[in-house]
């Protein structure tokens, strides 16, 4: 089949491209054997672990597993906030980054770099702390904007980037037609954008996860900081570090499966 | 009676290279004018100019008698007037056939859904695709892909239309589908510029040739005149090329 009509091309290209930001774990596809093979064994025997260990030592592990619940809840709640409150900033980074306004430009790209050169413990502490001292804000929502702010730079790139991967003649054909720019954006650009983000950004989000353990320096209650509160009081150090380890082990690795699982229905639709 | 277009010494340069010089052109209401010329002599250049894709470096375009190459003016009211159809089609790769045609009519003029969508199944009947409606473009042969494109284009209801080598990127058994909806519009007296060597729709169709060469238009004549006794050496050279 000699099919060698151009929207065609465009669209494949716009399928393959990819976006390496590699910071979260493996994302298993199907079709990558020897990663999903990988990604079963640790994910069932670290919850297989997760089982026998408290069945075979109730104390602590038993302990230890009611001890917890809340702190992995609030975990999520922080992860959940900050990627989305993430997006939207990135969005807004990554237009501003596209910006032929000089201004706006020069605006995003300071952000970008900046924060991108900041640790995000320092930033955590400098919004906490330092910005305390100016504004009262609940520990939970210094914690939630500054991952959100330090995110948001990636989120950025990661949307600039794949605006930049939609065709020319994309633009060009909703600007031919009559549309605005910000029209063409919105019903064009960005939706097809959407769809080339989705794995880098799930890439984002189990980095997130994962940095969000930073926040129990804050004296957020997340996972890692009950951790803390149990074995400070036990002194059962070994064990409770042991049960957080896996529970966040199975957090990340429940949640790049599941990314894996969007890309590929993403992958699928509108064929 | 006014031109529907008028080109009056359009020049554009990309830095150094010279695309445009001093080209002049005008357009009649109902006329259709095909554009030949070797690669890189300026035929698309000048086309993308017309709906402003392109900024020219020097000269100045009407359109309807509005000056496009006045920077304040109203472009966008300018090119709801003039439809464009590429060399590669660029449907949107994430709606559908009718989306693809609706978009624009429902975008930029404000139609309701129901009557955009009605009026753009009129227009998939009109190219031949009333089955296609929900076909997404990847799902569509190059042929097809360009009919919905001509279709999306005519949504907007031009009195212009510009067509930049609509069939270069087509099998050859998919061209006659495309240069049949363009000649069904050439007949119903749409002002068409058109960038093709499809010298079967020139004699057909075109009002005027236009040959170009190195970003000046060398001459313009009849079809008749311009393939079977053209003035220029340079022309006769490029016609036994493609003939």
């Amino acid at each position: 089949m000699a099919e060698v009509d151009g929207d065609r091309r465009y669209r494949d290209a716009v399928r393959e491209t990819r976006i390496a930001v590699t910071d979260g774990t493996l994302i298993p596809d199907r079709d990558e054997k020897a990663i999903f093979s990988a990604w079963r064994i640790s994910f069932f025997g670290a919850i297989a672990l997760l089982v026998i260990l408290p069945v075979f030592s109730p104390r602590p592990y038993l302990d230890i597993i009611r001890f917890i619940p809340d702190g992995v809840f609030r975990t999520l709640q922080v992860t959940v906030l900050s990627i989305m409150l993430a997006l939207v900033i990135g969005l807004i980074a990554g237009l501003g980054r596209i910006s032929r306004v000089t201004v706006i430009n020069r605006i995003a790209t300071i952000y970008v770099e900046v924060i991108r050169g900041i640790p995000l413990l320092v930033q955590l502490f400098y919004i906490y702390y330092a910005l305390g001292a100016l504004v009262q804000l609940p520990r939970l929502t210094s914690a939630v904007i500054a991952m959100s702010v330090c995110y948001g730079a990636y989120m950025g790139e990661i949307f600039r980037a794949g605006i930049l991967s939609i065709p020319k003649g994309q633009m060009e054909a909703a600007l031919a037609l009559g549309m605005s720019r910000s029209q063409a954006l919105r019903k064009v650009i960005l939706p097809q954008t959407l769809r080339v983000i989705l794995p880098p950004v799930g890439n984002e989000f189990i980095a997130l996860l994962k940095d969000s353990s930073l926040v129990s320096v804050i004296a957020v209650s997340d996972l890692l900081r009950r951790g803390r509160e149990y074995a400070a009081t036990t002194f059962r150090y070994f064990e409770t570090f042991t049960v957080i380890a896996l529970v966040y082990l199975i957090l990340t690795l429940f949640f790049s499966r599941l990314v894996a699982y969007m890309e590929d229905r993403m992958a699928r639709r509108g064929k | 009676m006014e031109s529907r277009v008028k080109i009056e010494y359009a020049s554009k340069n990309f830095g150094s290279v010279v695309a445009l010089k001093n080209a002049s052109l005008s357009v009649q209401p109902g006329e259709v004018v095909l554009i030949i010329g070797p690669s890189g002599s300026g035929k698309s250049t000048l086309l993308r100019c017309v709906n402003r894709l392109e900024h020219l470096s020097s000269g100045e375009i009407w359109v309807n008698g509005r000056r496009i190459t006045d920077p304040h003016g109203d472009i966008r009211g300018i090119r709801e007037e003039v439809g464009m159809v590429f060399q590669n089609f660029h449907l949107f790769p994430h709606l559908d056939a009718i989306s693809n045609i609706t978009l624009a009519p429902r975008t930029v003029k404000k139609v309701p859904k129901d009557e955009a969508e009605e009026r753009g199944r009129a227009l998939l009947k009109r190219v031949g695709l009333s089955d296609k409606e929900f076909s997404y473009p990847d799902q569509l042969s190059g042929g097809q892909q360009q009919r919905v494109a001509i279709a999306r284009a005519l949504a907007m209801d031009p009195q212009i239309m510009l067509f930049d080598e609509p069939t270069s990127a087509l099998d050859p058994e998919m061209i006659k589908e495309v240069l049949d909806v363009m000649l069904d519009l050439a007949r119903d007296g749409m002002t068409m510029l058109v960038v093709s060597h499809e010298m079967g729709f020139a004699r057909a169709a075109a009002d005027t040739v236009v040959f170009m060469d190195q970003g000046e238009i060398i001459e313009k004549g009849s079809p008749a005149g311009i393939f079977d006794s053209p003035r220029e050496e340079r022309t006769r050279k490029f016609l036994k090329h493609i003939l």
